[in-house]
């Protein structure tokens, strides 16, 4: 683990160099170019607020901790885009990227961690759209508590490394990954706060005569470390308050944890890469 | 050996062999066993590499020769540290180059300009070295109006070019180099020879696979021939690359070998000519090959030869075989059995002849064709003024040659048996072919004999003594 720590580091020239190619490629050819980094979210913010306040409005139980609703969801749904297209592109990415290391010395944990790098490069660019709405709409609204996103980006960041690499390699051997997880994004999105509050879930819960199914969602609620990574989200920048002092640490470790057992099991694999891709 | 850059200590390399039918049981089992790592372990293998050991010294120039699936390239792999061997070690001290796959790195979308700088960093340049080279990269891979456009615009030699020039620009102290001298056109592959040619005057290590033998030839210091992944045999490029030339010939030989087999086999199959069997005695490969197939057919063809006069009896070859070429081999100067010569060496082309009845009307041709279907030369026993006389039972023809003195290439033998007003016994054309390989590189279809003479203000360089001395 250590050793591919420092891997990574001596190769962090190479890394800067893909992900900016990564980026480059993504907008040659495109007339917006880099705007559309900022134009996508935005278009979709544009399509979220009109779905989720005209047309198709949710249930307040949960009061006014959802509101505004377009900037709550938002708040949510970025670092979701971010962790996503993380993890899809990161299972393709021995795949895609086979030449690399079928035909040169290339360290392979490379590749995924572009992946999930690039796609974190989008979300900061996306991060002062959001803002500026922010700043349109609630003036105030923007607090010191901003300074905990760091904690929280890097807590998501861990995570999706080391989903992305034990993914990766486990992509090479089984295509089938690829259609499998993206079904299961769909179905962890819903079991992420995201077009939700957590206390929502809470208070269905908690509500008299409740059926045991609120509860059983609520307890894997707690299970899912992207509620918490949500959580964080929402509280440093929706609610502007204190991020969680338990939660958040306990999911950073977790996080830890995954990355190490991703890392272990993509070593394990490695030497079958080059033949498998 | 204490000077080696590169040390192959009995390596095996091992590919596995899964359907990918099995792919889905393997992650259902693999998940419900728990036994992942113990599935995913070879099955069914292939032996690319078996116990293959190497010394490579410092500033050596290593040529790597063999057929197609002998294991170069998997070895290159393994010195690349691309793969990995199943056992043994391999260790190497110093950078290394591996121009195995050229632009494989390359983006399409973006620039020659920003794939060079990428490229060269993944080769493991910084970016300055980089900055400081790119001029020379361009222009080594003649694409300076290009650089700025995408590479998915390049053509495949403009592709090739900017990737040879990248790899070659990283300065390695061992340079691998896997076939990639078939790049570009006439002019870039000298610049290539250059290049490796400096590598080799400043000391490094180069390591060249490929089937060119001209190049190997010309720059290996050492070669060694590969073969069903072990070395076969290692030491002087001229002594091992002419015993792998005559591994090639004894393979073609025994791949015509088994096409007289399946020719005995068409024959028989075919029938028109019972006659051939086992009844008239005659002891041949052709009767051999299908000798108890044949019992329950009686003969009583006794038109068979008029039948078969104008059929072709087999691809290539037809006739009466009232007399027949039972044999034809092509001799060097001992009477070794050969199929590639030299130019310039002796070769007796021997016929062996079969008559099934005597014949006092006969001439024996030979002609030599080359791969465009040119007759370069052709003669027989009627134009060299032989009358025939009698030809009965087994006789065999020789047509000694002095000096074979064709240029290199591939040629055909049409070889016949016919009466003098042509009427074919025996007619082969093209079922045999040899090889000729000339050290000179001169063109045309045969070497004359010739010798230079100069007068006057013209002077020559003494033999050896290279250009930039």
């Amino acid at each position: 683990m250590k050793h591919g720590l420092n891997n990574l580091f001596r190769h962090r020239v190479v890394i800067q160099s893909l992900v900016t190619r990564e980026l480059k490629a993504r907008y040659r050819g495109s007339v917006g170019g880099y705007l559309w980094s900022f134009l996508n979210p935005l278009l979709l913010l544009l399509v979220y607020t009109i779905v989720f306040t005209t047309v198709f409005t949710p249930p307040r139980a949960q009061g006014a901790d959802t509101d505004p609703y377009p900037l709550f969801m938002f708040c949510g749904l970025l670092p979701w885009a971010w962790f996503a297209a993380s993890l899809t592109d990161a299972s393709n990415s021995l795949i895609a990227g086979g030449n690399l290391i079928k035909k040169l010395i290339f360290p392979a944990e490379i590749l995924p961690v572009v992946s999930v790098l690039a796609n974190g490069v989008h979300y900061l660019l996306g991060l002062p759209i959001y803002l500026c709405f922010w700043i349109v709409y609630k003036p105030d609204g923007i607090g010191v508590h901003l300074l905990w996103l760091p904690l929280v980006i890097l807590t998501q960041l861990i995570l999706s490394l080391g989903l992305g690499l034990g993914l990766a390699a486990l992509a090479v051997h089984f295509r089938d990954i690829r259609d499998i997880l993206a079904n299961t994004l769909t179905l962890w999105f819903f079991l992420t706060p995201i077009i939700y509050s957590r206390q929502f879930i809470r208070n269905m819960a908690e509500a008299e005569g409740a059926s045991w199914v609120p509860k059983v969602v609520s307890q894997a609620l707690d299970l899912n470390p992207m509620t918490h990574i949500m959580n964080g989200y929402h509280l440093s920048i929706f609610e502007g308050t204190l991020i969680n002092w338990k939660r958040l640490p306990v999911t950073l470790g977790v996080a830890f944890l995954i990355l190490m057992a991703g890392y272990w099991f993509f070593d394990r694999l490695r030497d079958s890469f080059p033949e498998e891709v | 050996m204490a000077g080696s850059v590169v040390r192959v200590e009995n390596v095996d390399k091992r590919y596995r062999k899964v359907a990918h039918a099995h792919r889905f049981l393997t992650l259902k089992s693999a998940i419900l066993g728990g036994d992942l790592f113990k599935t995913l372990s070879p099955g069914e293998v292939f032996t690319a590499l078996d116990g293959v050991s190497l010394d490579i010294a410092r500033g050596e120039t290593l040529g790597v020769i063999g057929s197609n699936g002998a294991g170069k390239s998997t070895l290159l792999k393994i010195i690349a540290g691309v793969a990995k061997p199943t056992t043994g070690k391999v260790t190497v001290n110093g950078r290394i180059s591996a121009l195995i796959e050229l632009a494989a790195g390359f983006h399409p979308e973006i620039s020659g300009r920003e794939n060079v700088f990428i490229n060269g960093i993944i080769l493991g340049l910084s970016r300055a070295q980089v900055t400081e080279r790119f001029d020379e990269i361009v222009s080594f891979a003649e694409l300076k109006d290009f650089i700025d456009a995408p590479v998915k615009t390049y053509s495949s030699g403009m592709y090739m070019r900017l990737g040879f020039s990248v790899a070659i620009h990283i300065d390695p102290e061992v340079l691998l180099i896997d076939e990639v001298l078939a790049v570009g056109d006439e002019a870039f592959v000298h610049k290539c020879l250059d290049k490796i040619a400096e590598f080799k005057r400043r000391g490094k290590t180069i390591l060249l696979v490929s089937h060119s033998l001209d190049s190997v030839r010309q720059l290996c210091d050492r070669v060694v021939w590969m073969k069903d992944g072990s070395i076969e045999q290692a030491g002087d490029p001229p002594k091992i690359i002419d015993a792998y030339l005559q591994w090639v010939a004894r393979k073609e030989e025994r791949e015509l070998a088994a096409g007289d087999n399946r020719r005995g086999k068409t024959t028989e199959s075919q029938s028109a000519y019972p006659e051939l069997g086992g009844e008239d005695g005659l002891d041949t490969d052709l009767s051999n090959a299908v000798d108890g197939n044949d019992d329950g057919k009686p003969g009583g063809a006794e038109h068979a030869e008029e039948i078969a006069a104008a059929v072709p009896y087999e691809p290539g070859r037809w006739g009466s075989q009232q007399v027949f070429i039972d044999q034809v081999r092509m001799l060097d100067s001992q009477g070794g059995q050969h199929y590639v010569f030299t130019c310039g060496d002796p070769m007796t082309i021997e016929l062996t002849l079969k008559a099934k009845d005597p014949v006092d009307e006969f001439v024996v041709g030979i002609g030599i064709f080359n791969a465009d279907g040119v007759c370069c030369y052709g003669t027989n026993t009627d134009i060299e003024s032989f009358v025939a006389a009698k030809l009965h039972g087994t006789a065999s023809v020789r047509m000694e040659i002095p000096a074979l003195n064709l240029i290199e290439g591939a040629y055909y033998l049409d070889l016949a048996v016919h009466r003098l007003d042509g009427y074919p016994y025996d007619y082969q054309r093209g079922l045999t072919r040899f090889r000729t390989i000339s050290p000179i590189g001169d063109t045309g279809v045969a070497r004359l004999p010739h010798h230079w003479s100069f007068e006057g203000g013209i002077e020559w360089k003494k033999t050896g003594e290279s250009e930039d001395q």
